[in-house]
């Protein structure tokens, strides 16, 4: 709404070319919707010239699996070869912290030494803890390890850690690698930024057939399905970091007589490190996002208990094993961040072998006293069954209670939204003719950014309708752009407020952290049960997630408007509420629109939870193809989802340069 | 056997250092042949567990090496036909029929035979809807006004609401709708869980449901409910438009039972073959079947405990297996 308001408001006098085009191609959509028989072909996209590309993408993907031979070997047994080098470091962390080692010939085992005990872990974890120097961060791991071991998670989170720590690493390393290479080459950053976008857009399910197909069923297919949805944000922050790098720092490297490589590594890199946190931090959140899918193929742990717990409804139990997954994220990213922050000290004297690893060696003793100790102390190694507790009772009696006293405002709730808001604009969206909806959309393009992005986003989405998915595109479209603009009417105002009130801020930021990390699956089986089996739960579960970049954004843009605007506008005499209307809210219009870019985006990548709650759209498509083991039928709707959001972030990312540039902001 | 001696070389050349823990196969013929782990697939239903926990925990007393390893119901067959999985998860007739008739096809897997437990799957109902359906198990209650609005929903009005599982199970409701002349629509969940999760609720706050269900199956075995009943199903009335009581259409009868399958890797057979010959004679019944769901679900007890307690109480019944 607040998109074409601007435009009117810009232009008033001189209506533009490109104001026109958007006149002229609604007129032809609204003509071809009321002359349906001279145009039939317009609206509804003919059968007969749908092209059968999933059908070729899933003989090609089988072809190559099944087939393909590279000479020496195949195509298959190089996936297989690179997926047990990326499943030795995984299988090597499990030994060690949970099934510990065990050597053996066909007679006798030779050799058997368990698995680190859970003391030892934890000890070591809150020592680490506490040399990095916090003692708040201390006690959060001392509290979240307590909590693990105590609740019985303790193998399931130790089996989790295992497979992310992995990953993340493996995250970053490649990230960087890829930020590096696009931030020299050009060329590469044309390809990968395309290829980011596509992994970071495609729905998981749809990739997931070929993923097990490449690397089997295990810790492998996991780690890179997990990597393709949790690598990109690293390399995209390496780039960005790098070509902020200032001008100073390279020049004082050359004269240092640094090699090309040595720049990159020794200087650049180094001085970028606070800000790739950002990336890392990024690394973890999401590959904790996807440890219930990859648990699925093959990664066990919490993903599983989660997983295991919702499917028969012990909510309860579902919610412990999610907080278990929060906990280990924010552990893991604190330690990160700790780690980062801190300064290099620097020592006048070589030191002496004891001084230098006096950590590791004391870390070695504790590692293996306690698990010696446990030998003979069990209660060392394992925590006893009745030792643990459960809160599972306590969650699942309050979805009760909520279910039975409190339906009937549920329903009626439920009633009025399907009533007034899903279905009316299920019915326009699905009511669009896909010639004219191309069109609009091209000269919109148009008008943002030129021909180029009419172009690109007139193919692009002309191509949904050439593989014969616009229907269920169009009910993706209607649920996202529902979600969306909830998410946006919730957030927005939130933010604003937050960005005001202190207090306020800070008890938002705690919610929409645990929102971000806590998987979606732990409240999608709750609301399911609140509100039935519909598009109307599908929303609440996509709001509640992609309610948080609205806050974020709104927050963050309103708090960076310069103080020395706010001191003008009030010596000229402004009310709070004229700052808030006349000054603020304008200058952070811009990053309030990123903010919902990125709700648009968070609500496509919900697709596939939506899909599983069990609407009829591109998320379905993607989850009848995996039953299916149809990998070409995934794909194609996996990229119908892409498509839709890569327009749409071209789109609003061209409204926003453009807007700022307006505003006299840097661009 | 040449397929995994080609991995474990494929593995070493890569990982040199950890393939040593693998150990190369041995040739003996000594049970058991290999100490290569055999994987048996866990998807996370009780039932299904306590079944896969029993096998394992039987041929774990002849030696083998066992994982317990997670994986999809579906995705299973592949990882199957891969050779990354090797003994799956009972296969329904009724939500896995396509999947298992591709995987055999390829010859990578293999049917190991039925269990012995036959599957009932069709509308299901709990008890209460009785008051707002007079006539019911009888499918006719389903045609009466009264019965299909206490049964409809925001989303159906003025049709009633037949709530069923995932579009890609396959179920066959909205030709049966129509042959039968009911004035239903059906809404899918896009999971088991979703299922479970909008049946349960509405069972909980006593709202008239009639959904999709099976046995054996927590949900059954915890409420008390019916499957409606229809006319008896035979093959002619799913083939034969002429059968039945509407003489144009197909599906105007009831659901054909289904049965489920033993599945495994073809690969395993000559790794291991005793532990293949243990799961070909592995069968069970619908009553014992049941009742350890019940013990699961109903008393709460771990599904590894139940099946061990079941190996310890059993042994007539399995020792033939293992011979």
């Amino acid at each position: 709404m607040a998109t074409i308001k601007v435009w009117f408001e810009q232009t008033p006098l001189r209506p533009k070319v490109s104001t026109l085009m958007i006149f002229v191609s609604v007129l032809v959509a609204i003509l071809i919707k009321h002359q349906p028989q001279l145009l039939s072909w317009a609206i509804n996209y003919p059968k007969s010239w749908i092209i059968p590309f999933s059908k070729e993408l899933s003989i090609f993907i089988k072809w190559l699996l099944k087939e393909a031979d590279l000479g020496f070997f195949t195509f298959k047994e190089l996936t297989r070869a690179f997926g047990s080098m990326l499943d030795a470091p995984t299988l090597f962390l499990k030994s060690l912290l949970v099934t510990g080692f065990k050597f053996e010939n066909d007679v006798e085992i030779l050799l058997q030494i368990p698995p680190l005990s859970w003391l030892g872990v934890t000890v070591i974890l809150v020592m680490l803890g506490s040399k990095l120097g916090n003692r708040k961060l201390t006690a959060f791991i001392l509290l979240s390890f307590l909590y693990v071991a105590f609740i019985g998670l303790w193998e399931s989170t130790m089996l989790t850690l295992a497979s992310i720590i992995v990953a993340v690493l493996f995250g970053i390393i490649l990230g960087v690698l890829l930020g590096v290479a696009a931030f020299k080459s050009a060329v590469m950053d044309r390809i990968l930024t395309p290829t980011f976008d596509f992994m970071q857009t495609m729905p998981v399910f749809a990739y997931l057939v070929p993923a097990l197909m490449m690397f089997g069923y295990g810790p492998a297919a996991a780690m890179m399905v997990t990597l393709i949805y949790a690598m990109p944000p690293m390399a995209r922050v390496t780039k960005l970091s790098l070509m902020q790098v200032n001008n100073e720092t390279v020049d004082f490297g050359r004269m240092a007589g640094c090699s090309a490589k040595q720049l990159t590594w020794k200087v650049m890199i180094p001085s970028i490190r606070p800000r790739l946190m950002v990336g890392v931090n990024q690394v973890i959140m999401l590959t904790l996002n996807m440890v219930i899918i990859a648990s699925l193929i093959g990664a066990g742990g919490l993903g599983f208990d989660v997983w295991a717990s919702l499917k028969s409804l012990r909510i309860g139990q579902g919610a412990e094993a999610g907080i278990a997954i929060t906990l280990v994220a924010i552990v893991l990213d604190r330690i990160s961040q700790e780690y980062a922050s801190r300064r290099t000290v620097h020592i006048d004297h070589i030191p002496s072998f004891y001084e230098k690893y006096r950590l590791l060696i004391l870390i070695a003793l504790i590692a293996i006293g306690t698990t010696l100790l446990g030998q003979w102390y069990p209660v060392i190694s394992q925590v006893p069954d009745d030792w643990t507790f459960s809160t599972g009772k306590f969650w699942d009696n309050i979805i009760d209670w909520i279910n039975i006293n409190g339906y009937v405002y549920i329903d009626a709730f439920r009633r009025f939204f399907f009533i007034y808001l899903l279905k009316p604009s299920k019915a326009f969206m699905l009511g669009l003719p896909w010639l004219g909806t191309v069109f609009v959309i091209a000269a919109i393009g148009y008008h943002l950014g030129g021909l180029r992005l009419a172009f690109l986003s007139a193919v692009l989405i002309s191509f949904i309708a050439a593989v014969g998915l616009w229907e269920k595109a169009m009910i993706s479209v209607y649920l996202v752009g529902v979600c969306v603009f909830l998410a946006s009417a919730i957030g927005i105002p939130i933010g604003i407020i937050s960005a005001q009130n202190e207090r306020v801020y800070r008890v938002v930021q705690v919610i929409i952290d645990t929102l971000q990390t806590l998987p979606s699956f732990v409240y999608l089986i709750p609301v399911i049960m609140l509100f039935g089996i519909g598009e109307f739960s599908a929303m609440v579960a996509v709001v509640m997630y992609a309610v948080v970049p609205a806050i974020r954004y709104t927050t963050h843009g309103i708090r960076q408007v310069p103080d020395h605007f706010i001191e003008a506008s009030r010596a000229m005499g402004c009310t709070r509420l004229q700052i808030l209307k006349r000054v603020q809210l304008p200058l952070a219009l811009p990053d309030i629109m990123l903010g919902v870019n990125q709700t648009l985006m968070m609500g496509l990548s919900m697709l596939v939870i939506t899909a599983l709650v069990g609407t009829r759209d591109l998320g379905q498509e993607t989850l009848i193809a995996l039953s299916k083991v149809d990998p070409g039928r995934g794909i194609t709707a996996g990229i119908c989802v892409a498509f839709i959001a890569i327009t749409a972030d071209r789109l609003i990312n061209a409204w926003a340069t453009k807007h700022k540039k307006e505003l006299g902001l840097d661009a | 056997m040449l397929k995994n001696i080609k991995k474990h070389i494929t593995g070493a050349l890569m990982i040199g250092l950890v393939a040593g823990i693998f150990g190369m196969t041995a040739a003996k013929a000594a049970v058991p042949e290999s100490k290569d782990p055999i994987k048996i697939v866990m998807i996370g239903y009780s039932g299904d567990n306590i079944i896969m926990y029993i096998y394992g925990e039987l041929i774990k007393t002849l030696g083998y090496n066992v994982e317990y390893t997670p994986a999809d119901y579906i995705g299973q067959f592949t990882g199957m036909g891969e050779g990354d999985l090797h003994i799956g998860s009972p296969g329904w007739d009724t939500t896995a029929k396509a999947a298992m008739k591709e995987a055999f096809s390829t010859g990578d897997v293999l049917n190991m035979g039925k269990i012995g437990i036959a599957v009932n799957e069709d509308w299901w109902y709990p008890l209460y809807v009785k008051d707002v359906c007079p006539g019911l198990p009888d499918w006719k209650a389903l045609l009466e006004p009264d019965c299909v609005k206490a049964l409809s929903i925001v989303e159906t009005e003025p049709k009633a609401r037949f709530l069923s599982g995932p579009l890609e199970w396959g179920g066959t409701d909205p030709e049966r709708i129509a042959a039968m002349g009911l004035d239903f629509e059906v809404i899918n969940a896009g999971s088991d869980g979703a299922l479970s999760a909008d049946l349960v609720a509405a069972i909980k706050r006593k709202q008239p449901i009639v959904a999709w269900s099976w046995e054996p199956y927590w949900i059954p075995a915890l409420y008390p409910g019916e499957f409606v009943v229809w006319p008896e199903y035979e093959d002619a009335c799913y083939d034969d438009a002429s059968w039945g009581m509407n003489p144009d259409m197909t599906h105007d009868c009831g659901r054909p039972n289904g049965q489920m399958w033993k599945s495994a890797w073809a690969g395993g057979e000559a790794i291991w073959p005793k532990a293949y010959d243990v799961w070909l004679k592995f069968n069970l019944t619908a009553k014992i079947a049941g009742d350890l769901v019940y013990e699961s679900d109903v008393d709460g007890m771990d599904t590894k405990a139940v099946a061990e307690k079941w190996i310890a109480e059993n042994k007539a019944t399995w020792e033939p297996w293992l011979k």
